[in-house]
């Protein structure tokens, strides 16, 4: 069954992949294991944008919220209650995903641009709430030395710990993906008119999608807690959300690990170019307007194929 | 086993349909024919849902499904196929009739089993039906325009449905196509009891075909009625209305 669902020199290539990021700590000094722990997040947050953006077909604007709302959740648990860990580790995916699919509901009885655009809206919002409500939240101080569990005190701990969570979701995404349903939201995408005619009740699989990669967005929330140790609205901000999109855009949206080679470099850039520099956006639109340029096979291919107006047919 | 009665439709102050009735019986092959602009597409969207008619009602054995969202007239055991070829261009052969299949089968929310243990042997069977299986693996966009309107009949089979809406199935085929899909209409209604309502504008397809002919005109129904009969009255027709290109 393995050998059907994943090509054998993909899954070679998996492998050595991962036993060397499996070694990797043990070669590299302490600040690369911390920007490659920093990597891993952002992976899996661009992963799961690109469930829905690239998979699923839909204007996903305002991802970071939910990533924002994941880490949010496992702070205030940490800091206000006296509950163990692992409950705040698991409330908050799910609180991602709730607040996923009580946005989704709404969104995705509207099409294509005006779901964007309604997501930006209510994203911000909740990024609003985040940021004024300074007896909770520590408005836009944020909320630092969250305290993690012990065993995630050193780098290295914390590295293995979200290169374990970041290979359970790709897995879980992949198998998600290869499943019926990862069948018949590719179909979707591609087609919803024809999907609907097909007995296919599209929002509730769009909504299904939305609920998913929410999810993993919130893992990915919970990563970057286990790593800063804080959190600042900053993860709720639309420029993030962007950001994020710009990590499927540059690795591509139509292969199953694209998302996370633009993460990667993304990431690295910034940690990179930050050093000698502030003005970080200015980069990265610069990096937007090269893309376009010079992948327009990619970007434009892709906008042309899947975004072009459907609504001439008989 | 369908029946409209007094549909009509209006885009803003156009009216597209104004007035189509049409009866379809269990096991029937039923055409409908008119010049283009007639209505006979919107028609259709009317009858599967695609669009909500402003008057008038549609029933499929006996119920009333006028107004329900297309997903859910699918369910009911209408399928169909678009006028402009209308398939999953990114998806293979397989997965594009898969996909129909998975959905008659209430199986396309399923998360984490591996898509290739469902709905593989009814697919094979569709796809050998209609002489598809060999390409099975190709991604359909890179089908020959004969090809892909042949894949739009197979996923509407997907659908195991009772009742098959089939707009211009030959639209724009060669003639050899054109004959092999006129034999498996046949063959369909045939072999699998299906009922079939298409609109075609090959008159020698419609007249070869179809045991009933309705025809529209202006957004209305102008008779329906055997062949024979049509033929019959269409010169009638042809001299009241003056010229009817298609007619």
């Amino acid at each position: 069954m393995l050998k059907n669902l994943i090509q054998p020199r993909a899954l070679a290539a998996a492998a050595v992949v991962g036993l060397a990021l499996l070694a990797l700590p043990l070669a590299v000094p302490r600040f690369y294991v911390y920007m490659f722990s920093l990597i891993f997040v952002n992976a899996l947050l661009a992963m799961s944008l690109n469930f829905v953006v690239g998979h699923g077909g839909l204007y996903q604007f305002h991802h970071g919220v939910f990533y924002g709302i994941g880490a949010y959740t496992v702070t205030l648990m940490l800091t206000k209650t006296a509950l163990p860990a692992w409950v705040g580790f698991a409330a908050a995916p799910l609180a991602a995903a709730l607040a996923g699919l009580l946005i989704g509901v709404f969104c995705v009885r509207l099409s294509k641009l005006y779901f964007g655009m309604l997501q930006i809206s209510l994203g911000s919002l909740i990024w609003a709430v985040a940021f004024r409500w300074y007896s909770l939240t520590g408005g836009d101080d944020g909320i630092h030395d969250i305290p993690i569990p012990q065993f995630l005190s050193a780098p290295r701990p914390v590295y293995y710990f979200i290169l374990v969570m970041l290979g359970l979701s790709l897995a879980v995404l992949y198998l998600i993906l290869k499943s019926p349903f990862g069948s018949t939201l590719r179909a979707i995408r591609d087609n919803p008119e024809r999907c609907e005619a097909l007995g296919i009740h599209v929002r509730r699989h769009q909504l299904i999608a939305i609920g998913i990669a929410t999810f993993f967005a919130g893992v990915a929330g919970v990563m970057f807690v286990v790593v800063e140790s804080s959190v600042f609205p900053g993860l709720l901000f639309w420029v993030l959300s962007l950001e994020i999109f710009i990590m499927c855009l540059l690795g591509g949206w139509f292969t199953f690990a694209g998302p996370m080679l633009g993460a990667a470099i993304i990431v690295s850039l910034k940690t990179f170019v930050g050093v000698y520099t502030e003005y970080w956006t200015t980069i990265m639109g610069i990096i937007l307007i090269l893309l376009i340029f010079f992948l327009p096979e990619g970007v434009m291919g892709f906008l042309l194929e899947k975004f072009s107006d459907r609504s001439d047919r008989g | 086993m369908l029946e409209v009665i007094d549909i009509h439709k209006s885009f803003g102050d156009f009216k597209a349909v104004t007035g189509a009735n049409l009866k379809v019986g269990a096991g029937e092959i039923v055409a409908v024919i008119g010049p283009n602009g007639a209505g006979k597409t919107t028609l259709f969207n009317l009858i599967t849902g695609q669009l909500k008619p402003d008057r008038g009602n549609v029933r499929f054995k006996g119920e009333d499904i006028t107004r329900l969202p297309p997903y859910r007239i699918c369910r009911k055991g209408i399928a169909r196929s678009f006028q402009i070829t209308n398939i999953f261009p990114r998806l293979t052969v397989f997965r594009n009739v898969q996909v129909a299949v998975l959905s008659q089968q209430r199986k396309s929310t399923v998360l984490f089993r591996p898509a290739q243990l469902f709905a593989v042997e009814e697919t094979r069977a569709i796809l050998k039906t209609v002489g598809l299986l060999g390409r099975a693996g190709d991604v359909a966009g890179s089908l020959s325009h004969g090809d892909r309107k042949t894949l739009e009949l197979a996923v509407t089979l997907g659908n195991r449905p009772e009742l098959i809406v089939l707009d211009e199935p030959t639209a724009g085929m060669s003639p050899e196509e054109t004959g092999a899909t006129i034999a498996l209409i046949r063959q369909l209604a045939a072999d699998r009891g299906l009922t079939i309502l298409f609109c075609e504008h090959d008159m020698k397809m419609v007249f070869t075909v179809a045991r009933s002919i309705m025809v529209m005109h202006q957004g209305q129904t102008l008779i329906q009625d055997a062949p024979a009969a049509v033929r019959e009255n269409l010169k009638v027709q042809q001299a009241y209305l003056g010229s009817s290109r298609h007619a």
